[in-house]
């Protein structure tokens, strides 16, 4: 179930040898050999799947370990408002948040990004000036990407002029069911492109591939068109961010790494709400990928509510006693 | 009698509307007043207690925003459920406490009366405890009665039953949710309690009822940020100081212990409703 891909099966005949893509370039030259290659990549076992995410689910984590994930979990935090009543006050007093979650506790670390619509994307660039933080928007035409390719890429480079250096995009699902992968891919492409100097965040919608394989082959197609992360989902489906699926997305960085020598970031967004949940994906980076993968450069929670309750267990440990929401803003 | 096999119980907590088993795993045996087995009960742990708390914070919205009125009713349905599980509460009382069938009959009486009274009082607090007040300006000035939050019960260690109902229903007849650990030694009517308030109209969270030790629960419930009372009734009489410490910490409520469990058949009066009550007053400007 572990397995590492074999190299072998990727082209045919090519062995490609770490530390270069060049093998994998010949797999986009057309639609029928990007189609012939995802679809020639291993099946995932659900079951398998969904036990070995289980199993490394009961990890228990106490104490010094704890403490160190619930830091480690709200510096990798992208903490998110995307609501159709955003406003410009909301973004900024979200900024504040992620600069000091914790007021009354300073040891506690910021967060690694804010994630906004576009439009706010200056909001929150002017707010965290000067802090490291960085400012993720969404961009071509999430969550549903129905729009056509220049509405979508417009999108991007308004969000990036805006200041955004982190660009959370959607993939085109239809696109990608129906089977027209080279479009997928392309489209990616251009929206790379597009980012500039951004990071580019690829969101493969989970909940609408259905199966573990598909997001086994969407990880793929995105990280060939050279994303620097795959994203589980927009947060607005459900299912969105499951552990079995946050674990096939690991293994598939992981071969892919094996593979091009290039390192891939995970990003599972939607769904995350507490602290055993957050140390449930620590734990299951941990053992996919190893330690490589933990830091905030390289896995990130895409989560609102997320965070008030890491900081509530991060109360607890320090206090002793259980500590209640009163005691955490109100986003 | 026939051979039949004993059906022994195991009983679980009551948290949420649902019946988990403790997060501990843990269970203690439960034995009558003569030290014979009568079940097994789950020993809440402090992270059941916290659990317990979530689920009373959930429910606290709903519950003190229901009229007073539909509150009542569904108090008065508790009573109405209980009375259909009369001869298992004698049974239980009886045996825990080691009376006659009589007396036992007569405390199972005086619990389910004791509820119905309680569930009068819901739609009376208002007109009782509030007021309008005289003000020296052109204002309507009111005080009313409001729930304090989510309380904490540390319910009556000998009185198993009518001690219960008499520290439990005047806490939600004002409209707060509770956590409750109950008798220790006796826990067995609050947990058919508990499965009576399952299957009446009390929405999952109200009461969320605990059995197991209160000198281990209680300082953890004592010091939670986000319990707003305690009351201290069945804690141990020599940790009952400790616990208003550690409860100060965050500025709770603190109904402090009887030095001597009461007798819990006389008068209650409106002593037990008060100090889960704040009181609000508005001002209102009168028109022109």
């Amino acid at each position: 179930m572990t397995h590492v891909l074999d190299p072998g099966t990727l082209a045919a005949g090519t062995r490609p040898t770490p530390g270069s893509g060049a093998a994998l370039d010949d797999v986009t030259r057309s639609d029928a050999a990007l189609r012939a290659f995802l679809h020639g990549l291993p099946g995932v076992d659900q079951v398998g799947a969904e036990q070995r995410a289980a199993t490394l689910g009961t990890r228990s984590i106490k104490t010094t370990a704890k403490a160190w994930a619930i830091d480690t979990a709200i510096s990798m935090v992208d903490l998110t408002t995307l609501e159709g009543a955003d406003t410009p006050g909301k973004v900024r007093s979200l900024a504040a948040k992620a600069r000091r979650p914790d007021p009354t506790d300073l040891t506690a670390p910021p967060v690694a990004a804010v994630c906004v619509y576009g439009d706010l994307a200056g909001v929150a660039r002017e707010a965290l000036a000067g802090t490291g933080i960085h400012v993720a928007a969404v961009a071509t035409a999430f969550p549903s990407g129905r729009a056509s390719r220049e509405v979508k890429l417009a999108d991007v480079r308004d969000a990036v002029a805006n200041g955004a250096d982190e660009i959370d995009m959607v993939i085109d699902r239809g696109a990608f069911l129906a089977g027209r992968y080279l479009e997928v891919f392309e489209e990616i492409v251009a929206v790379k492109e597009a980012c500039g100097s951004a990071h580019l965040k690829v969101i493969l919608e989970t909940g609408e591939l259905v199966t573990l394989d598909n997001a086994r082959r969407a990880s793929w197609l995105a990280m060939l068109a050279g994303g620097d992360f795959i994203k589980t989902s927009t947060g607005k489906i459900s299912p969105a961010a499951t552990l079995p699926v946050c674990l096939v997305m690991l293994e598939a960085v992981r071969d892919f790494r094996a593979a091009t020598g290039t390192q891939v970031g995970v990003k599972p967004a939607g769904g995350i709400r507490t602290t055993k949940d957050a140390v449930k994906h620590l734990v299951m980076v941990n053992e996919t990928v190893g330690a490589d993968w933990l830091s905030p450069d390289w896995f990130r929670f895409g989560a609102s509510s997320l965070l008030n309750d890491l900081l509530l267990q991060r109360q607890k440990l320090r206090t002793g006693h259980y500590s209640g929401p009163d005691h955490v803003s109100v986003d | 009698m026939s051979d039949r096999l004993a059906v022994r119980k195991t009983y679980k907590l009551y948290v949420n509307g649902a019946f988990p088993r403790s997060e501990s795993g843990r269970t203690y045996e439960v034995t009558d007043a003569r030290g014979a087995f009568l079940a097994n009960a789950a020993w809440a742990s402090r992270k059941d207690a916290r659990d317990a708390v979530v689920a009373a914070r959930g429910a606290f919205g709903k519950w003190s925003r229901a009229t007073a009125y539909n509150r009542g009713q569904v108090l008065y349905r508790v009573a109405e459920v209980m009375e259909g599980r009369h001869a298992q509460f004698c049974e239980e009382v009886a045996a825990g406490e080691g009376v006659s069938s009589g007396r036992a009959r007569a405390v199972v009486d005086a619990a389910i009366d004791r509820w119905v009274w309680y569930a009068g009082w819901t739609d009376k607090l208002a007109a009782v405890l509030g007021s309008a007040n005289p003000v020296a300006g052109p204002f309507f000035d009111f005080s009313l009665p409001e729930p304090t939050g989510v309380v904490a019960v540390l319910a009556p260690q000998r009185s198993s039953l009518l001690g219960l109902v008499s520290v439990l229903a005047p806490v939600l007849a004002g409209g707060n949710t509770a956590v409750v650990v109950t008798s220790h030694r006796r826990p067995l009517p609050a947990v058919t309690l508990g499965e009576v308030l399952a299957t009446s109209d009390v929405p999952g969270g109200v009461v969320n009822l605990l059995t197991g030790d209160a000198g281990e629960i209680g300082p953890w419930l004592a010091e939670h940020d986000d319990v707003d009372a305690i009351d201290l009734t069945g804690a141990p009489a020599d940790r009952a100081l400790e616990l208003e410490r550690l409860a100060a910490g965050s500025i709770k409520r603190v109904v402090r212990p009887p030095a001597e469990e009461p007798d819990w058949t006389a008068d209650p009066g409106t002593s037990r409703m008060t100090p889960f009550l704040e009181t609000k007053t508005v001002w209102h400007p009168k028109g022109v």
